[in-house]
């Protein structure tokens, strides 16, 4: 073997419900990624721009209102200041974020050796990979557009972690894993087969987990992505129907034009 | 050449409107009755397009602009109370970025076409200069426009590009701290860009106004290069001939334009934008929007930084004086077989600049990037006045009308060949 790999290996591609001009979310899946993250990442990672009344609008998880209520109460929310000038804890209501783990950023640090986990509300945006030439060319076009980097990168991270191999050492508090830039990571790994009990016979493994919480971080990220690209059809099929009319007036209007 | 008024006002208020202010009869000559060259192709479209574009950018804009929040710890979260809570908000977003780059795309072809066909050249110096001008203002407008969702990419690209300021001498540092209203991008930065943006779009309809008024003094130039010589044989009325082949143009061009806004409204962005901008954290590769990659490249390419900048400058500037540099009699590609090849190589120039100026500026990125860059100058300075004088260009038709007729005598000739052999 020659010199230790440093970069970072390429995620690989995984089959997204939610992909193509026709793809939607599967709510299921949101569902079990909601599970996920209220078992396992919530504990280190905020997701601050998420309220708990976006579980229960149309192209999400779709809970009902009781089950946004219910969840919502199992948290604890800091209100204030009241008549008597003092800050205060109550049940969330479906108006509230989902309140953070950490106060704030220092104490997350304080935690992690340095490292933050970052919030979660776009992450599934706010990270991606590099195709390079021509495959990057290929990602805008219809039919093998390819729009989930982000998404892939998540779940090749959660699985991607292994034994330092020979030469490598990480400091104290780095895990090795391959998918990251310089192939070491604060974040212990979180997963593992069991963890979570899913309930609509989905595999409890970790591979299915990262799958699951990864599409959940999608949604988070984009939570009317169902409705735009239903809209869209609409307005791409209205503009090409448009155009041939278009075209065909012009061409009656310039029949007598020589040109 | 504009149009002859034959407008005759019908209504009672038309005719109490004339008297005072002959609006109507303006528009009736400048988009009714006004002489098109009858063998202007599809990109031609180009610059209805345009202002189609500049029309959508200020609508979608105003709007963004009724819910965006210019302060340093709001405005990341505004952006994404618009994506989430405002409605239609996500695809009123998505579309004004798209847009921007559609509008930069149309551009660029716009540009490019008027370098084929020599649409430069004298009368319509002027025109282009206008262009070159509407160019420099959409770019500005661009980069203001890129800092306002205050991610990372847009705290930093905000860095660099004032940062470059202070490659000028002696007065530079000073220059960039008036430019962002302290000693480092700040909430005085994202305030006065975002004013800024809201100003320039306004300023750019005021030159494309200038610009189009130019164009209806001296005619729009057609793919032969030939001036009209017979207004009756050689044009038609603007409407509905030119309006409708525009429409033509704008609907397919809108086709493009909600694919990206609706199925892939992230590819031209960069993901770091959604990480909210951290003036403690420098993303590892600060790469602008696409649009201003090749000039990039080329800032890049010089390791002094105040030639790179005079260098970047240049690179712009020296597209107005086009219609000087270059010698040719002829204007058209189409009667110049030398240039015509040399077109395309600088259109691969710039292309090649472009996919250098995302790539790391280090090893065989960095050589090829200064040949290219080498290449570009080497073009205008260079090619272009040489060309002009020592080029065979191929027999130039008398008129548009001879040109047309040759044409499809050709067209004829290949159906009749054709047809022989099926
Ligand atoms: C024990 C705390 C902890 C838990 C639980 C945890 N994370 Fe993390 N996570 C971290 C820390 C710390 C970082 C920052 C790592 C760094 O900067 O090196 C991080 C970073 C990340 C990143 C960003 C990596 C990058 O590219 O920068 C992702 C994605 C992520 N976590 C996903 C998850 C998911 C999904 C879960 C739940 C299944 C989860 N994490 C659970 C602590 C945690
Ligand atoms: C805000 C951006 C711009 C708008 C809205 C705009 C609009 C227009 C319109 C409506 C026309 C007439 C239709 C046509 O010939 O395509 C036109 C023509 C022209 N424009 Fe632009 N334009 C813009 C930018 C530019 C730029 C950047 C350049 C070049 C540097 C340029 C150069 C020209 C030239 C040379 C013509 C005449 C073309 C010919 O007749 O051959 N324009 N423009």
């Amino acid at each position: 073997m020659g010199a230790v790999e440093r970069h970072q290996a390429t995620p690989p591609r995984q089959d997204w419900s939610f992909a193509g001009a026709f793809g939607r979310y599967d709510r299921e899946q949101l569902r079990r990624g909601l599970k996920v993250y209220r078992q396992v990442c919530v504990s280190c990672h905020s997701i601050r721009l998420l309220a708990f009344r976006n579980l229960g609008e149309k192209g999400g998880p779709e809970l009902s209102q009781g089950e946004v209520e219910a969840l919502a109460a199992t948290y604890k929310i800091t209100d204030g200041p009241n008549d008597a000038g003092a800050m205060f804890e109550r049940p969330g209501r479906p108006s509230d974020r989902f309140p953070p783990p950490f106060p704030n950023e220092q104490a997350a640090r304080a935690a992690f050796n340095g490292a933050y986990p970052p919030d979660m509300s776009v992450l599934a945006k706010a990270r991606g990979y590099a195709r390079g030439f021509p495959l990057f060319l290929l990602d805008a076009l219809p039919g093998v557009s390819y729009q989930e980097h982000g998404v892939d990168y998540i779940v090749a991270l959660l699985g991607g972690y292994a034994d330092a191999p020979n030469g490598v050492t990480l400091p104290p508090g780095q895990f090795y894993n391959i998918y990251v830039p310089a192939r070491r990571i604060a974040m212990p790994p979180p997963l593992s087969d069991g963890q979570v009990s899913y309930d609509d016979g989905a595999p409890a493994t970790a591979a299915q987990y990262a799958k699951d919480i990864a599409a959940f971080l999608m949604w988070s990220a984009e939570p009317h992505l169902d409705e735009r690209k239903q809209i869209g059809l609409r307005v791409v099929l209205f503009l090409i129907v448009f155009a041939g009319l278009v075209y065909f007036t012009k061409r009656k209007i310039w029949a007598n034009v020589e040109h | 050449m504009s149009g002859h008024s034959t407008y005759t006002p019908k209504s009672a208020f038309a005719r109490w409107l004339e008297r005072r202010l002959p609006l109507l009869s303006f528009i009736h000559a400048s988009f009714v009755a006004f002489p098109t060259p009858k063998n202007l192709n599809y990109f031609w479209t180009f610059g209805a397009i345009l202002s189609f574009m500049l029309v959508a950018q200020i609508l979608t804009g105003v709007v963004l602009a009724m819910h965006y929040t210019p302060e340093t710890t709001l405005a990341f979260n505004s952006i994404e109370h618009i994506m989430r809570d405002v409605n239609w908000g996500g695809v009123l977003r998505y579309a004004h970025a798209s847009g921007a780059s559609m509008f930069f795309l149309a551009a660029y072809i716009h540009m490019f076409r008027g370098m084929y066909y020599g649409s430069y050249k004298a009368p319509r110096e002027l025109l282009w200069i206008l262009g070159v001008i509407l160019f420099l203002l959409m770019m500005a407008t661009g980069f203001l426009g890129y800092v306002l969702p205050w991610g990372q990419m847009s705290f930093w690209a905000a860095t660099v590009i004032t940062n470059l300021f202070s490659a000028i001498p002696y007065v530079g540092n000073a220059i960039t701290t008036w430019l962002l209203g302290g000693y480092s991008v700040d909430n005085p930065t994202l305030n006065r860009f975002y004013a800024l943006h809201y100003l320039l779009p306004f300023i750019v309809a005021a030159v494309v106004g200038l610009h189009v008024w130019a164009l209806h003094v001296v005619g729009q130039n057609n793919p032969t290069g030939i001036e009209v010589k017979d207004e009756a044989k050689e044009t038609v009325p603007f409407s509905p001939h030119a309006t409708l082949k525009d429409s033509v143009g704008l609907v397919l061009f809108l086709v493009l334009y909600a694919w990206l806004t609706f199925f892939v409204p992230n590819y031209l962005l960069h993901p770091d934008n959604y990480i909210e901008a951290n003036p403690l954290v420098t993303p590892a590769h600060i790469v602008p929007e696409w649009y201003f990659l090749p000039f990039y490249a080329i800032l890049r390419a010089i390791p002094n930084k105040l030639l790179g900048v005079i260098a970047l400058f240049a690179s712009i500037i020296i597209v107005a004086a086009l219609p000087w540099l270059d010698t040719s009699r002829v204007r058209s590609a189409v009667y110049r077989p030398a240039f015509k090849k040399l077109f395309w190589v600088f259109v691969a120039a710039c292309l090649g600049l472009g996919y250098l100026g995302a790539q790391p500026a280090e090893g065989v990125y960095l050589i090829a990037g200064r040949i290219l860059m080498a290449y570009y100058f080497f073009h205008f300075l260079a090619l272009m006045p040489a060309l002009g004088k020592i080029e065979k260009t191929s027999p130039v038709p008398d008129s548009i009308e001879e040109a047309c007729r040759a044409a499809s005598a050709a067209r004829a000739d290949a159906a009749k060949k054709a047809k022989a052999h099926a």
